[in-house]
């Protein structure tokens, strides 16, 4: 054999690398096996469903309700629009109150304060309150708890209205 | 010529012993005093004679000793209350309550075990500060630094990982909070925490998590580290206290004297072990680890805090960005941290105290220095400047993060300059009093996040707080 090395790879370095090749093969497979088995295990018929919040004439303009299993606000604005609030604090992910007499959504954590729509009044909260979709079916309120949207801030856009019979 | 076909003794009794324990004991001599050391599995983690200086107990204050006997009462009222536990949010808070009134001396024995873990935090943390100050990070030691700072984390982890177990308020929302951290690191975040909760909240999946880590995971990775951390003390022993003039503290003449470990180093060690659990027991059996009311999902208790050790970390989110009170700045303290003894050294000061007379009252200053200075901004952010209020234009990220983060890095940069300067110190010397500024700062915040933060997280006075 009269190999180059420096135009070849020789024996021994196409052996160097396969056994690198290999080694990381395993070890990215082992990793995968790792990760899948400690994957999370979500426990299905909990939170993340849809849920019926109720019949629209049940919550009065400028209304705040909380559904606990649901975990969020069923928020009605005084001109009658809905919006579902997420009660995690988008900070830190605290439970976030409402406080009637502030008007207002006070995290005990770090102190952050949101609007009636979720809007953030204090840092030092990021963002607005995630929200659910609302959906309004045959005057009954329901609300997709499956995945809360992020948003940069609250707009009237966010604000589902029962039409008008 | 016949060989004895077998040397050992004829006596049962004596070979059963020999074959247990190989020297002679009590050992006679000195030469028989090292082999005990060599030969033994305890022991041998020392080596068979010591510098006499570094006996010294105002030298290292036994802090490495004393974080190895915590660990050591950790594990064994660790296990014992693995007996009596079941890592389920149905039984968990139960459990902990059957503990305290059914188990005998179960109230005792987690006392034991929750004081130990928290005092380990203040003696592995206070070694770390006697290391950096006596300087005995500098070469050959520079890894075993990095692997201290290793440790120092893996014992936080191992205090957050217990924080959930016993299920109750304090419990499920200092990890809601501080499992919620993670998710602002960029890309990965989010990931990485639905994957160390086992889904989107803390929950019962959480509660396996925590248990596993904190009952397996980490204690096997701290004993592995802890080995490799003490057998390089051994490879590279322990640095010799000087004085000023560079004199050797203790010693007659420039010779360093050598003594045999056993026993002027064990005895020490064993003196100071046994008064040590005296005062943990002692304390322990007066004072009770708190238990909260059961876990609550659906209330957040007010003001909700972060265990102790991470009330400075929720202090610096009181005032910046996510990203920064919880990424940035942590990251770069802890890279700074790990990388402080392979920076170059203008100064040969291995085992002086402070590095130099100018080192001692430029620490002072540092402290002095942070004592006036973070209580002032602190006030100041909470009552005068809000600039996300001030540049409404601005995103957070910068109103709230990059501006005060580079106003800080410039104050702190400023100082380094500043002191040097005034000082004409090396920079060994103002390297040192930025590193003091830094950790005094740290336990500052940290203070005014236990006895200073109250109802809502508003600044109010100790007694209106704890």
């Amino acid at each position: 054999m009269t190999d180059n090395p420096s135009e070849n790879v020789t024996r021994r370095d196409f052996l160097k690398i396969a056994w690198g090749a290999a080694g990381a093969l395993a070890l990215v497979e082992t990793g995968g096996v790792v990760l899948s088995f400690f994957s999370p295990r979500v426990a299905e018929g909990e939170f993340g469903g849809m849920i019926e919040a109720g019949l629209v004439d049940s919550f009065a303009p400028a209304s705040v309700t909380p559904f606990t299993q649901g975990r969020f606000y069923l928020v009605r604005m005084p001109d009658g629009g809905f919006v579902a609030l997420y009660r995690k604090c988008t900070h830190l992910g605290c439970a976030v109150p409402w406080n009637p007499s502030e008007n207002r959504f006070v995290c005990p954590c770090h102190a952050s304060a949101f609007e009636m729509d979720g809007q953030v009044i204090n840092a030092p909260a990021p963002r607005p309150l995630d929200r659910f979709a609302v959906i309004i079916e045959g005057g009954m309120v329901k609300v997709d708890t499956s995945t809360p949207i992020q948003r940069d801030h609250a707009t009237d856009a966010d604000l589902v209205y029962a039409e008008v019979p | 010529m016949t060989e004895p076909f077998d040397p050992r003794p004829e006596d049962l009794k004596q070979r059963v012993w020999e074959s247990i324990q190989r020297d002679e004991l009590p050992p006679k001599d000195d030469r028989g005093r090292m082999r005990v050391v060599m030969n033994n599995l305890v022991l041998h983690l020392h080596p068979s004679k010591v510098a006499k200086p570094t006996l010294k107990f105002t030298y290292t204050w036994g802090l490495g000793g004393l974080s190895i006997l915590l660990v050591a009462l950790l594990a064994v009222t660790g296990v014992m209350l693995m007996f009596v536990y079941t890592p389920s949010p149905a039984t968990a808070y139960m459990d902990m309550l059957a503990l305290q009134t059914e188990v005998w001396f179960g109230q005792f024995v987690r006392n034991i075990h929750h004081w130990s873990g928290n005092l380990l935090v203040i003696v592995a943390f206070l070694h770390l500060l006697r290391v950096f100050f006596t300087g005995g990070f500098r070469t050959p030691r520079e890894f075993n630094w990095v692997l201290g700072v290793g440790l120092l984390l893996l014992v936080v982890a191992a205090n957050f990982t217990g924080y959930l177990l016993p299920w109750d308020q304090l419990a499920y929302w200092a990890v809601t909070v501080g499992s919620s951290l993670l998710s602002y690191v960029p890309v990965i975040g989010e990931g990485l925490r639905n994957f160390l909760l086992g889904g989107p909240e803390v929950g019962a999946a959480t509660l396996t998590n925590f248990y596993g880590l904190h009952v397996a995971i980490i204690p096997l990775t701290l004993m592995g580290i802890v080995s490799f951390h003490i057998w390089r003390v051994r490879k590279d022993t322990l640095s010799i206290p000087h004085k000023l003039d560079g004199t050797i503290d203790g010693a007659e003449s420039n010779q360093v004297e050598k003594v045999t470990t056993l026993p002027h180093l064990v005895s020490r060690e064993v003196v100071f072990a046994l008064v040590m659990t005296g005062l943990i027991l002692l304390w322990s059996m007066w004072v009770n680890a708190p238990l909260e009311a059961a876990a609550n999902p659906d209330h957040s208790p007010n003001p909700a805090k972060a265990a102790w050790y991470f009330m400075g970390l929720q202090e610096l989110l009181l005032h910046f960005h996510p990203v920064f009170g919880a990424i940035v700045i942590p990251a770069l303290g802890l890279g700074a941290l790990a990388l402080v003894p392979y920076q170059r050294f203008d100064l040969s000061a291995e085992g002086v105290w402070f590095r130099s007379t100018k080192g001692r009252r430029m620490a002072i200053a540092g402290a002095l220095s942070a004592l006036v200075a973070v209580p002032l901004l602190v006030v100041l952010d909470e009552y005068v400047i809000d600039l996300p209020a001030m540049l409404p234009t601005i995103p957070t990220l910068i109103s709230n993060g990059w501006i005060p983060f580079a106003a800080v890095l410039l104050l702190v940069i400023g100082y380094y300059e500043g002191v040097k300067r005034v000082f004409k110190a090396t920079a060994c010397e103002a390297r040192l009093s930025v590193f003091v500024l830094l950790v005094v700062s740290f336990v500052l915040l940290t203070v005014i996040g236990i006895a200073f933060r109250g109802e809502g997280m508003a600044l109010m006075l100790p007694w209106e707080v704890l």
